[in-house]
């Protein structure tokens, strides 16, 4: 029987399939589950720093909104005992989760500001996060900024929350850098030891009939794959850390194609909620019968088996590919 | 023992002490008493333990009424048990004291004593509620402070159950209930060492059980009653005794002595005067002031005044007494005397008949009024009091504190005659409602009584608006204790603080600075221009009285740190700074300690930018060099308009600019009838950014006009003609409206009364193409449109009303045409109960009688100074009152009544004088159908033409027909009130008045909260939302009025929500007025307590309706007459979560973030509830009516 376990951030685990942070990991009841239906390490989800601040500013505007106004309505709320703002009962969790599964539990932490960064960062280590996830949720407008600015700013953050954690720590990133390779390595040098490849923005849509913004997040297909997939067999053995492929793994094939470009692991949310937890157990099966029916021993024997530098032909990751790609285009429109 | 030194006020002291010996407690909210009520029922929900380690159970009630029986029911049943209440709510109690005290049943009601509305409501404290329970059984004793309210609410817990005989403890309404003061703190060591357990437990023997059945309530025929009366005397006797042996041991344990009358003052007194409340501690203090001056005056407080001992109180009184004035702080008419007043002449009578007084010759004994409503009462009205009783004849039935020009009661006296201590600190602080300036000074009185050595007092003054309100804050501190329940006065403040600049353009603030003192002004100009924009008032105080003048400009300091509006850190940090009463350092530890301490649990975001406000203070604030001469040509602003009719200017003006204590007693009408129509008078300029219209974009779909909770924004069409005097930045377009072509049409804003809610904005749905953003209504600064748009709205005004006849105002556009009724009320700004009130008055404001249910609607539609109901151009509006909270039903049905009798005794005068009258005017009068505005146009004309042949007729039944004339025009009566009213206290009447068949209109603005005592749960609070007296978010799902009174079958019910359909809220008030019987509108109304963004008000509304939470239907029962199913259900089926909607708000979201467990738990009972309805619905509308035809076609 092929072996499925490998190595993230220095955590062994028992197969590649974690995952990601979504809201199947706010429940401890669906942690555990997660755990019984095979997944090998739960990237918890992500704890938003400026939805805290967030949350605490709007408790205090609306519990003082109007009061001190009219004699007879000096307050128009009861002033409760306790209010779960702030990282606790994030922290809660993790000391929960920690106690009722057995595999890794990463935490996840998605923030703009340096000091509360940290300080969430040194929390999630002490509740006994195996290791934190950083999702850098950043996009910037100012014209004045540039794009060397821009990328410090993450190299900045990663370093001052390695100088408060021991535990291993992977730092989440959008695609959209022009010298992501670059970006990598100095990430890694500033104290990186994975990066999660990639962050899906939440991008907003218009509405054109109401003439208005909206909210839109839709769940990802196996077609976005393909963006991580390039880059993480780029990356893989240009860096010197672990990377997790995230967005677009739907089947027992989307991982396999991530384990072969270079990745340890591959996270998923969007399979799992639209077709249940149960796809965990499905994909590893399939991921065993065709290792077995294709006679590979272990996933470790297939990771970066297909990065650029093993490949026959790196360019391919580059210009060929595109032309490639093209070339088929105009058959099809033959 | 070391007893805590706390600064609290006296409800919460009382609070505690009540809570701590009680094991039932049942509460209703009532100003101002509520928070009492709150802090029981905040502390159940935490599980806080009583002296026994149980929690008390606490339960809201329906009414007082019914918290009054609920105790009866538990003290019968042999549980410790309490309730808070003032006015109209103790006057409900009274029935079941009576029973209480008749039963021998210990209990203590705490009373926050309040005015009982007479010619008008007020909050405001007076005995008038006590004393109508005099005749109760229940036993009266006073506290005069917060102290005294904390220390006596043990006495009577103690005294009751040893005496067997229900206690009322009084203190006065806010004087004392909400005056912050430094207090030693009861511990539970000393209630145990008051409580006997013995007595617990023989008050629990003594409960109604079957398993030793005894049976209570008997009825008893003449034979007996009367002896049975008599037999609870010698618990009456023995009481006296007990209170004072209680008094005594409380002393033994605390220190703090009580008697049931205290004296103070010359022991050789040949001037006393005897009251009760915190007027006593006043009195007292100028008595010692005086007596130290050599005067021989006195003071006896009365504690105890029923059972009232005149053993006691000629004890109490010094032999050398030769003139005494008792002071009553309430009134009652007709009678000889007040109540206090005849006691003292009785007890002084008794005394010398009987002996037991050491007096050498009786005494004079005069009796007066003070303090009613809160009145102040200062050492100047008791100097004033103890002058007269030097005269030889004092006043007698005397009134000190008013200018009494009708009856010349009122004595004279010195307002600047002062007793303040020199070594204590006093200050004032003027702040906008809501910007924070009344939590930080409740703070700063807090940091100073509790980290000091200091004494401290704080007291908190509110205007009536709801909106843009204007707080003052009196603070004093000292090394002595404060004993001063009274404002600080004119020339005595040290410390004069102004946080919102333009306050200083129209209220003369320095009046209260005492020379060398301190001014600190929030100043949006530099340090080195402010002089130049103070008003010339203002410069020539700071100069004449050597002020030091500091400015900071905390609006930016605020935004700079993120504090949005909230300037209280920022002007407290000034405080302390310049005050000096901590050493800088420490100070800013204590203020940053308060911070984490009031704000910690609101997280950490919340705790740092207000430390880096507090950071951020100092280094802006200035201190300004005051040059020698006054040089402003800035005068303050008169209140109102030189060109407002003169009972306006003269009556409420000097109200608005709280120079209302000034007026005489012939200033007012002697009925409580006011004019109506005259916040058009009072310019508020509250609103930062106010409407601007775009013609260019505007589709004139009347929207925003409809949703206008101040009728600022509106909306007219006109001949083009009448632009050519129109102010030349006056805006206009083509008007789209089909029923008269060629008339132009302007929307236009009322600049200086609109609060800036930007509900109109939210509800604008015309976009521009090439940029959405800007939308046909969009907001923009005021300051610099007010000027032009002022002129443009006086243009505005003149220009002539729609002709009603002429757009039928069946559609939203055109019902905005119409003339609003009701306008520029103090309702919050974004409020969503005004905009259907609004659409009442355009829709029959001209033919409206409105009864109002006590609540937020009766405070923005009729509290002093102005009110907003109004009239139209022929001097036609809606007639206005309010009686009560709990009988507005009936109050309402009892109009209609009177309406119905009159108007039928009107026809039949005119059917019998019909052969004078005229056949044809006769028939107009008795047959034309007033179902539209043309009709009811018409029949005016006839009502008209037929007075005119009255006049001239000489039969004595045309004086009678003139009398009721105007009842042949139709008129439309609106029972108006929240959901506390309706689904509440009220909820009898209001069955009542549905089944009675009668032509009323109920519209029930739901907020599903009492709204006006500050959020407590009614039985409209739907499940899932917390709110007071509902801290644990309510259990239970929201009563369906609407499907209690379609039972009737026929009853015109109607559940909208004007956010969700307009439309549908237009028709169901159309349909309601037109329907010849009952209707109930039960209007969905976004309040400030959801805790939402007034803005998005509109928008919850309609999320409310998507979820199912809240459907729209119309019940009609004149479609089950015509076969149909009278229940049409106008919304659709839920196409959103609850949660979508709910964790918009505060309410719901708050529960989430305390409790995330109990959230989920109740928001899926939420969901369960809101499907369940809507199938219920659903099912209901889908029955199969047939109309009366075919049911009589089956019964042949």
């Amino acid at each position: 029987m092929p072996d499925l376990s490998t190595q993230y951030l220095g955590l062994k685990l028992k197969n590649p399939l974690v995952a990601s942070a979504s809201p199947l990991s706010k429940k401890l009841d669906s942690i555990r589950r997660l755990e019984d239906k095979g997944i090998s390490a739960i990237v918890m989800y992500s704890l938003f720093e400026e939805q805290i601040v967030h949350e605490s500013r709007a408790l205090d505007h609306y519990l003082n909104l109007g009061t001190e106004s009219y004699a007879e309505a000096l307050t128009y709320f009861p002033d409760l005992a306790t209010y779960n703002i702030g990282p606790e009962s994030y922290l809660d969790l993790i000391r929960k989760a920690k106690e009722v599964v057995d595999i890794p539990i990463i935490a996840s932490l998605n923030g703009f500001t340096n000091g509360g960064w940290v300080d969430y960062a040194r929390r999630m280590a002490l509740a006994g996060a195996d290791a934190l996830e950083l999702n850098i949720y950043a996009i910037t407008t100012e014209q004045e900024t540039t794009s060397d600015q821009f990328e410090s700013s993450y190299v900045e953050l990663v370093s001052a929350i390695r100088q408060q954690i021991d535990i291993p720590l992977a730092v989440k990133l959008s695609p959209f850098f022009t010298a992501l390779p670059n970006l990598a390595s100095r990430l890694v040098q500033a104290g990186a030891n994975g990066l999660v490849l990639f962050n899906r923005f939440y991008q907003p849509d218009l509405d054109i009939d109401q003439l208005e913004v909206v909210p839109n997040l839709e769940l990802s297909t196996s077609s976005d794959l393909r963006l991580p997939l390039r880059w993480v067999a780029i990356l893989f053995g240009r860096i010197q850390a672990d990377m997790a492929l995230s967005s677009g793994v739907h089947t027992s094939q989307d991982a396999l194609k991530a384990m072969m470009a270079g990745a340890r692991v591959a996270c998923m949310t969007s399979e799992l909620l639209k077709n249940g937890l149960v796809r965990i157990e499905e994909m590893l099966a399939e991921m065993q019968q065709w290792m077995e029916e294709h006679e590979y021993e272990s996933i470790r024997q297939m990771q970066g088996s297909m990065s650029q530098q093993a490949v026959a032909e790196p360019g391919t990751f580059e210009r060929a590919n595109y032309m490639k790609a093209l070339t088929s285009f105009d058959h099809r429109m033959r | 023992m070391t007893r805590k030194m706390i600064t609290i006020d006296a409800n919460e002291a009382v609070a505690k002490v009540a809570f701590k010996l009680s094991e039932v407690i049942a509460i209703y909210p009532i100003t101002p008493s509520s928070s009492m009520g709150e802090f029981a029922d905040a502390w159940s929900a935490i599980n806080s333990k009583n002296l026994w380690g149980t929690v008390p159970l606490v339960v809201e009630m329906q009414s007082e009424g019914g918290a009054a029986g609920a105790v009866h029911g538990a003290v019968t049943a042999g549980a410790l048990s309490t309730t808070f209440t003032a006015s109209q709510g103790l006057l409900l109690m009274i029935p079941n004291m009576f029973k209480i005290a008749g039963e021998l049943t210990p209990t203590v009601f705490h009373v926050s004593a309040r005015t009982v509305a007479t010619h008008a409501l007020s909050i405001y404290g007076d005995h008038s509620d006590v004393m109508a329970t005099r005749s109760t059984g229940f036993v009266l004793l006073a506290s005069r402070s917060c102290q005294e309210a904390q220390d006596m609410a043990l006495i009577s817990h103690a005294a009751s159950l040893e005496s067997r005989l229900p206690f009322l403890h009084f203190f006065d309404g806010f004087r004392t209930s909400s005056e912050v003061n430094k207090i030693e703190q009861l511990e539970d060591e000393d209630l145990r060492a008051l409580i006997s357990d013995e007595k617990v437990a023989a008050h629990r023997a003594r409960g109604l059980s079957p398993d030793h059945p005894s049976l209570k309530g008997t009825a008893q025929n003449p034979d007996v009653f009367f002896q049975s009366r008599e037999t609870a005397n010698p618990y009456y006797q023995a009481c006296i005794g007990i209170v004072q042996a209680t008094m005594d041991k409380f002393a033994k344990v605390t220190g703090r002595q009580y008697h049931l009358f205290d004296y103070a003052g010359a022991p050789d007194a040949e001037r006393v005067i005897i009251m009760m409340g915190s007027g006593a501690e006043t009195a007292e203090e100028t008595a010692r002031h005086l007596a130290e001056k050599g005067e021989k005056v006195g003071v006896v407080t009365v504690h105890l005044y029923r059972p009232f001992s005149v053993a006691h109180l000629m004890q109490a009184l010094p032999a050398s007494v030769k003139a005494i004035a008792t002071l009553d702080r309430t009134k009652e008419p007709g009678a000889t005397g007040e109540p206090l007043y005849e006691d003292v002449v009785s007890a002084v009578s008794q005394g010398l008949a009987d002996g037991s007084t050491a007096f050498k010759s009786a005494p004079i004994i005069v009796g007066g009024r003070y303090g009613l409503g809160s009145k102040e009462f200062t050492p100047g009205m008791v100097k004033g009091v103890f002058d007269d009783l030097k005269a030889d004849q004092p006043h007698n039935h005397f009134t000190i504190g008013i200018k009494d020009d009708v009856s010349n009661s009122s004595l004279p006296y010195d307002p600047g005659f002062s007793i303040e201590d020199p070594q204590t600190v006093r200050c004032v602080f003027f702040g906008l409602g809501a910007d924070g300036t009344v939590g930080a000074n409740k703070n700063s009185i807090k940091i100073i009584g509790e980290e000091t050595g200091n004494f401290a007092q704080g007291y908190f003054y509110y205007d009536s608006k709801k909106s843009g309100s204007i707080t003052i804050s009196f603070l004093r501190f000292g090394p002595k204790p404060i004993h001063a329940p009274y404002l600080i006065g004119e020339g005595d403040a040290t410390f004069v603080a102004c946080h919102q600049f333009t306050f200083l353009e129209r209220l003369d603030m320095l009046r209260y600075a005492a020379p060398g003192g301190v001014f600190l002004l929030n100043s949006i100009h530099k340090p080195e221009e402010v002089w130049n924009h103070l008003p010339r008032q203002a410069q020539q105080a700071i100069i004449d009285k050597g002020l030091r003048f500091f400015v900071i400009d905390a609006y930016e300091v605020a935004e700079k740190t993120g504090m949005g509006g909230r300037v209280n850190t920022i002007m407290q940090t000034c405080f302390f700074a310049i005050s000096g009463v901590l050493p800088k350092d420490d100070a800013i530890a204590e203020i940053k300690k308060s911070i984490k301490k009031t704000y910690g649990k609101r997280g950490e975001a919340v705790v740092n930018q207000n430390y880096a406000a507090v950071d951020s203070t100092l280094e802006n604030l200035h201190e300004v060099k005051v040059p020698a001469k006054a040089s402003s040509q800035l005068e303050l602003r008169p209140p109102v308009d030189p060109a407002a009719p003169d009972f306006v200017r003269q009556v409420l003006g000097p109200m608005m600019v709280f120079e209302g204590d000034n007026l005489p007693v012939s200033a007012f009408p002697v009925d409580g009838t006011y004019p109506t129509g005259t916040t058009m008078w009072e310019k508020r300029n509250i609103a930062l950014e106010i409407p601007v219209w775009e013609p260019d974009l505007c589709i004139q779909c009347g929207k925003c006009a409809f949703v206008c909770p101040h009728a600022t924004i509106r909306q007219k069409v006109y001949d083009p003609a009448l632009l050519q005097k129109a102010p030349a930045a006056f805006k206009a377009t083509d008007a789209k409206f089909r029923e008269v072509p060629g008339l132009k049409f302007t929307i236009q804003i009322a600049p200086e009364d609109c609060t800036g809610c930007g509900l109109c904005v939210e509800a604008c749905p015309a976009k521009d193409k090439t940029q959405v953003g800007r939308k046909a209504i969009n907001m923009a600064e005021q300051p610099p449109l007010r000027e032009q748009e002022r002129a443009n709205w006086e243009f505005f005004l003149d220009l002539p009303e729609a002709d009603r006849t002429a757009f039928s105002p069946t559609t939203v556009k055109n019902s905005q045409l119409l003339q609003p009724l009701f306008e520029f009320s103090g309702a919050c700004s974004g409020c969503g109960e005004t905009p259907y009130l609004k659409l009442l008055s355009q829709l029959y404001g001209d033919r409206m009688v409105v009864a109002n249910a006590t609540g937020c609607s009766s405070i923005y539609g009729g509290n002093l100074p102005t009110t907003p109901w109004t009239v139209n151009r022929q001097g036609l509006g809606p007639a206005w009152s309010n009686s009560l909270f709990e009988d507005n039903a009936e109050f309402g049905l009892g109009m209609r009544l009177t309406l119905d009798k009159q108007q039928e005794f009107a026809r039949e005068l005119v059917a019998a004088l019909g052969d004078k009258l005229g056949k044809q005017l006769v028939d107009d009068l008795l047959n034309t159908d007033q179902s539209n505005d043309a009709g009811v146009l018409a029949q005016r004309r006839y009502v008209a033409a037929l007075k005119e042949k009255l006049a001239k007729m000489s039969d004595p039944r045309a004086a009678q027909l003139a009398s009721v004339a105007d009842t042949l025009v139709r008129k439309s009566v609106w029972i108006v009130g929240g959901d506390g009213w309706a689904y509440d206290i009220g909820y009898g009447g209001l069955d009542h008045v549905l089944a009675s068949g009668r032509n009323v209109n109920i519209l029930v603005l739901d907020t599903e909260v009492y709204s006006n005592t500050g959020g407590q749960a009614s039985k409209a609070t739907p499940r899932a939302a917390v709110a007071k007296f509902a801290a644990n978010g309510k259990g239970l799902p929201k009563k369906d009025l609407g499907m209690i009174a379609m039972a009737y079958g026929y009853v015109y019910v109607a559940r909208v929500a004007m956010g969700a359909n307009d439309q549908h809220t237009l028709k169901a008030f159309l349909e309601a007025d037109a329907y010849d019987g009952p209707s109930l509108i039960i209007a969905y109304s976004h309040c400030i307590a959801h805790g939402i963004d007034m803005r998005k008000g509109l928008e919850q509304q309609k999320n409310a309706v998507q979820s199912g939470v809240w459907q729209l239907f119309r019940y009609n029962p004149n479609l089950a007459d015509e076969g149909k199913n009278p229940l049409v259900i106008d919304s659709r089926e839920p196409t959103i979560p609850v949660e979508e909607y709910a964790y918009q708000e505060t309410r719901y979201r708050m529960l989430l973030q305390s409790n995330e467990q109990r959230a989920e738990a109740l928001m899926k009972s939420a969901r369960s509830d809101a499907k369940k309805r809507w199938e219920l619905y659903r099912q209901m509308a889908d029955i199969h009516y047939q109309s009366n035809q075919e049911n009589n076609d089956k019964d042949h």
